[in-house]
């Protein structure tokens, strides 16, 4: 029978990459990133699961890394805004942002990307109405939001444009 | 916010969770499901605890499966996103889909589960006030075996069930739903809890209702949600409603007649006089859904 552990052993991928730790139970995924990885684009914010600063994708599906412990995430694949940055330059998505001054601070720009990314791998076309639900969970002290909602808006014109061209 | 330290167990099997429920020091022990209840409370240390045993790997408590009966099996490890977009529960139980749909923002639900939400039993939760209004079962299984209890004997009062410390709710039976349902919210912003919401329900097997279908001939089911401790039948508009034909008429009566059930709390989101009002408005609302559903039998 499995005993309670203080030091449990986790693997899991990060990004692609298999890793394989031992941590503290209480470390969060968020922690964990940070501080163990040196993923440093995940950004924490409340760390009650308000703020949405912290989303990152476990196996393609957005999740607050504040509310998940590393040891829970055996076998999962964890995707952070590093993950979803080419190796030179932008991704389109993170272009338009730039392109549309979506972001003043930057701090809640990497949860934004993220959950923006769930919610262009599950509709081609969001309406406005769509899009703003999507980023309802990630708060932003700076923009008001309308410039973000303009560059998620460019980023699906564009990408529908260059799926007719 | 950091949780205080504890010990974490990864459980293989629902027996093998249960043994590290009941073994645990001083019975100090918590099932991790989706966590986003818990862990919120654990890192502001509102919560400590020896053990963590997490149940996600456990296949036993997965799965939508349709009974012959017309109805539901759901287990306890169902994501809210997998309730909203399953087939078979916009089929047999659109009023949970729609339910789901209103819990918190895309993040929350992709992990929240349903029987974490019940569990938890928040009074202003979406999925408890649904179940409720639908006269589902709730089982659970412990040292002692296996059990189920109705919604309307599982909710006890804030954050309190009929679960016991060392029990694990593994599933929720779910009758089939007849035609004619509401479900209504108002929160400050989307996925904020909501200060006052509505669940309505016809309860009874659709295909013994009469037609055309009225109100007390099945029962109908009328729940308020941040109106009190837990989730409450709001027993004024239900006696209202029984025998009645839904239309505007008697949605009207019944959210009139739902304020007086109402226990809601007043914080700094809302006075109690001003949710009590909100019942009554959300309550005829709801009324309205479920006739308009009727009329054009849309379920």
């Amino acid at each position: 029978m499995t005993t309670p552990s203080e030091r449990p052993t986790v693997r899991l991928t990060v990004n692609g990459r298999p890793v394989e730790h031992v941590v503290d139970p209480r470390r969060s995924l968020s922690d964990f990133l940070r501080e163990e990885l040196g993923l440093t684009g995940t950004h924490v914010g409340c760390e009650h699961g308000v703020c949405g600063a912290c989303t990152v994708l476990v196996d393609g599906r957005s999740a607050r890394s504040c509310l998940l412990f590393a040891a829970q995430l055996e076998g999962r694949a964890v995707t952070t805004i590093e993950g979803l940055t080419p190796a030179e330059g932008l991704s389109p998505l993170q272009d338009s942002f730039r392109v549309c001054h979506a972001m003043q601070c930057g701090f809640c720009t990497p949860g934004m990307i993220v959950s923006v990314t769930e919610l262009l791998a599950q509709e081609s076309a969001p309406s406005t109405e769509i899009i703003r639900e999507a980023i309802s969970g990630n708060l932003c002290m700076c923009t008001g939001y309308v410039n973000i909602v303009r560059a998620v808006e460019q980023a699906v014109a564009a990408r529908t444009a260059g799926a007719r061209a | 916010m950091k949780p205080a330290p504890f010990r974490y167990a990864r459980a293989g099997s629902l027996a093998e969770a249960t043994a590290l429920l009941a073994e645990a020091p001083g019975g100090d022990a918590k099932v991790l499901a989706g966590g986003q209840s818990l862990v919120p409370m654990l890192n502001m240390r509102l919560v400590r605890l020896a053990v963590l045993v997490d149940v996600n790997g456990l296949r036993e408590l997965t799965g939508i499966t349709p009974t012959p009966e017309g109805g539901l099996r759901i287990g306890a490890l169902t994501r809210h996103a997998e309730l909203a977009a399953s087939p078979a529960v916009i089929e047999r139980a659109p009023l949970l889909a729609e339910a789901a749909r209103h819990v918190g923002h895309a993040a929350i639900r992709n992990q929240g589960t349903l029987g974490g939400s019940l569990a938890h039993a928040d009074p202003a939760a979406e999925l408890p006030a649904a179940l409720l209004a639908l006269d589902a079962r709730v089982r659970m299984t412990g040292p002692r075996g296996a059990r189920e209890v109705a919604a309307d004997a599982f909710f006890h009062g804030l954050l309190a069930t009929a679960l016991e410390p060392d029990e694990i709710l593994t599933a929720v039976d779910v009758p089939a739903q007849p035609a004619g349902w509401g479900f209504v919210e108002i929160a400050r912003r989307p996925g904020d809890f909501a200060l006052a919401g509505v669940a309505v329900a016809r309860v009874g097997h659709p295909l013994t209702l009469p037609s055309p279908p009225r109100g007390g001939e099945g029962e109908v089911r009328v729940v308020g949600f941040g109106v009190g401790d837990r989730p409450l039948r709001l027993a004024g508009a239900e006696r209202l409603l029984a025998g009645a034909t839904l239309d505007a008429e008697t949605a009207a009566r019944a959210g009139a007649a739902a304020g007086p059930d109402c226990a809601p709390p007043s914080d700094v989101h809302g006075s109690a006089e001003y949710r009590r009002h909100l019942a009554t408005v959300l309550v005829e609302r709801a009324v309205l859904q479920a006739a308009t559903r009727l009329a054009g039998r849309r379920r």
